[in-house]
């Protein structure tokens, strides 16, 4: 199942200030792999992911995605080259419905235009019925089908994640990138996300994570980063980071 | 009683006019934060096209239906390329700077608005050639007009399109997403500068149906009718909560009543102190009092936190 490197980092580089939040980091990410990104609080996981999708501009560093330099000038584009992502801090649009925030993540792959909106053409509803039928599957897929027409800020904790989930791959995501996704959940709930994420990675996309949560990480992944004070300290399969010193002492301090 | 009735009735119709014009203003505001004070020019804009457009028509002989129309269709082509033009010129380039900045500049494109109206079309009153028959009904003791009839099924008609397109069509769906968190909806694939520049097409076209409506009303027009209608307008926006659709709609019929009823009873209250020629006074009254005891508006939410 493993492939071809999906996402290459090379040398990415990002300081605010004085901060040096990442300093040359590479790192790959095969097709077909869940690949997670570990590491104490501030080490620079999530500053990561914003260089990669596009919300920060790297100080330094490339990224590689499927063959290519992604060259990201807009979020839009990223997510057009097939990256998706959900945030750590649950970032739904609250004030519309957990149907609606699927379908919004429609829009990478459709085009209807303003004029074809305003006229409502023929091919604008089509395209319309398309994306309606496509999110309702997708919150099949993450069983929050019966929450479909509650706003997505009433959905409950657990639930919200699942929508982030669903509307990120709305997106048709070569590569999903999950910010955190166990945070604040308690093990059965845990227990559920660990099943949805494989289920993912059996049908095919590939997942990056961070997570605090050893466990799940360590059960889940194939291979494993560790982000240490900006740097990567190791990149490696899971049994031979568990038992790394750098990383022992990363957490632990040393 | 009379009074009352026939006061309720034109302020129906004067509302259901700032309404629209609200619209524009709300939207706007609502997706980038942003007031565009140009907007009342852009409905003064629509009004001047609308009469030279049907004026010519008119005079090479073409009916009157079909030059009212004729109208229309050019103050709505013109209002929208002008608020296209508006945001590509006055307000992208300062996105992201301080919040007064493109608030100079709204300012500054008004007058520029203005001063080119009054190059092209003078200094005088202009006269709207009458649209409609002058038709009168009578209903419960109050008068009321063909036209103020118009005025009320045309804004309620166009209050039903924009509905529609914000909440049943993709273009509004990715408006809502932009206004609730632009950041997400970018990664989204939602391309913030499209509906961002599709939000004042939309609010421009509004205010083109506006200024034809007020036109064809009061059948007067100057370069300077855009300032005062368009500062009613953003107090009916902000009395409904800025930035909520619903709120600009109820604030405009709102707004209109009581400026209605307050200049019907004005000179009652004041024992004959003041006249009607007052009712400006309570626009500007009502938005002292939302500002100071509720700056949300009726419908204003508490605005959520940002990415």
């Amino acid at each position: 199942m493993i492939g071809e490197v999906l996402l290459a980092a090379q040398g990415i580089a990002k300081h605010f200030g004085g901060v040096k939040a990442l300093q040359d980091v590479s790192l790959t990410i095969r097709r077909g792999e869940v690949y997670g990104l570990i590491g104490p609080n501030g080490a620079g996981k999530t500053t990561f992911f914003n260089c990669m999708t596009g919300l920060y501009v790297a100080d330094g560093g490339s990224f590689q995605f499927a063959g290519a330099r992604l060259a990201a000038h807009a979020p839009e584009q990223v997510a057009r080259c097939g990256i998706a992502r959900t945030f750590q801090n649950i970032r739904l649009f609250g004030n519309m419905t957990a149907l609606e925030n699927v379908m919004i993540g429609r829009h990478v792959r459709t085009k209807a235009g303003v004029v074809g909106a305003m006229l409502q053409t023929r091919a604008t509803r089509d395209e319309e019925a398309a994306i309606r039928q496509r999110a309702v599957e997708l919150l099949h897929y993450v069983r929050i089908e019966d929450r479909a027409d509650d706003l997505a800020k009433n959905l409950s904790y657990g639930d919200q994640r699942r929508l982030e989930i669903a509307r990120a791959l709305a997106t048709e995501p070569k590569l999903l990138c999950l910010d955190e996704p166990a945070a604040g959940m308690n093990a059965t709930e845990t227990a559920e996300l660990r099943e949805l994420i494989d289920g993912i990675r059996q049908d095919g996309t590939t997942i990056l994570l961070i997570e605090h949560d050893v466990k799940l990480v360590m059960g889940l992944c194939d291979r494993v980063a560790v982000l240490d004070y900006g740097k990567l300290i190791i990149e490696d399969v899971p049994a031979v980071v568990q038992k790394d010193q750098r990383v022992i002492e990363a957490y632990l301090g040393a | 009683m009379d009074i009352f009735f026939q006061q309720v009735i034109n302020g129906l119709v004067q509302g259901s006019i700032y309404a629209l014009v609200a619209l524009g203003y709300t939207m706007v505001y609502g997706i980038m934060g942003l007031i565009n004070f140009a907007h009342g020019e852009v409905v003064m804009i629509g009004t001047l096209v609308a009469i030279a457009v049907t004026s010519s028509l008119i005079g090479a002989g073409v009916p009157v239906a079909v030059a009212g129309l004729g109208g229309l269709a050019a103050a709505l082509l013109v209002c929208m390329a002008l608020g296209w033009s508006l945001e590509r010129v006055a307000y992208r380039p300062l996105r992201g700077s301080p919040r007064l900045t493109p608030l100079i500049t709204a300012i500054g494109m008004s007058i520029i608005l203005q001063n080119l109206a009054m190059i092209i079309w003078g200094r005088n009153y202009l006269t709207f050639p009458p649209l409609l028959p002058k038709i009168n009904y009578e209903f419960a003791g109050a008068h009321f007009t063909l036209v103020q009839v118009a005025i009320v099924l045309i804004s309620a008609a166009a209050m039903s399109g924009l509905v529609f397109l914000v909440y049943r069509t993709r273009l509004g769906m990715a408006m809502r997403a932009t206004a609730q968190n632009p950041a997400v909806a970018s990664l989204m694939g939602v391309n913030i500068n499209r509906v961002i520049a599709a939000a004042f097409v939309v609010g421009s076209a509004l205010a083109a149906v506006a200024g034809v409506m007020v036109g064809s009303y009061y059948e007067i027009a100057h370069y300077q009718m855009g300032f005062m209608l368009g500062l009613k307008a953003f107090t009916a926006a902000v009395l409904g909560g800025i930035g909520n659709l619903a709120g600009a709609m109820a604030g405009g019929v709102l707004l209109g009543l009581i400026e209605a009823l307050g200049a019907g009873y004005i000179g009652d209250l004041s024992g004959g102190f003041l006249g009607s020629h007052y009712q400006d006074i309570f626009a500007f009254i009502v938005l002292i009092v939302v500002l100071m005891f509720k700056p949300s508006g009726l419908f204003g939410e508490k605005t959520g936190e940002r990415a």
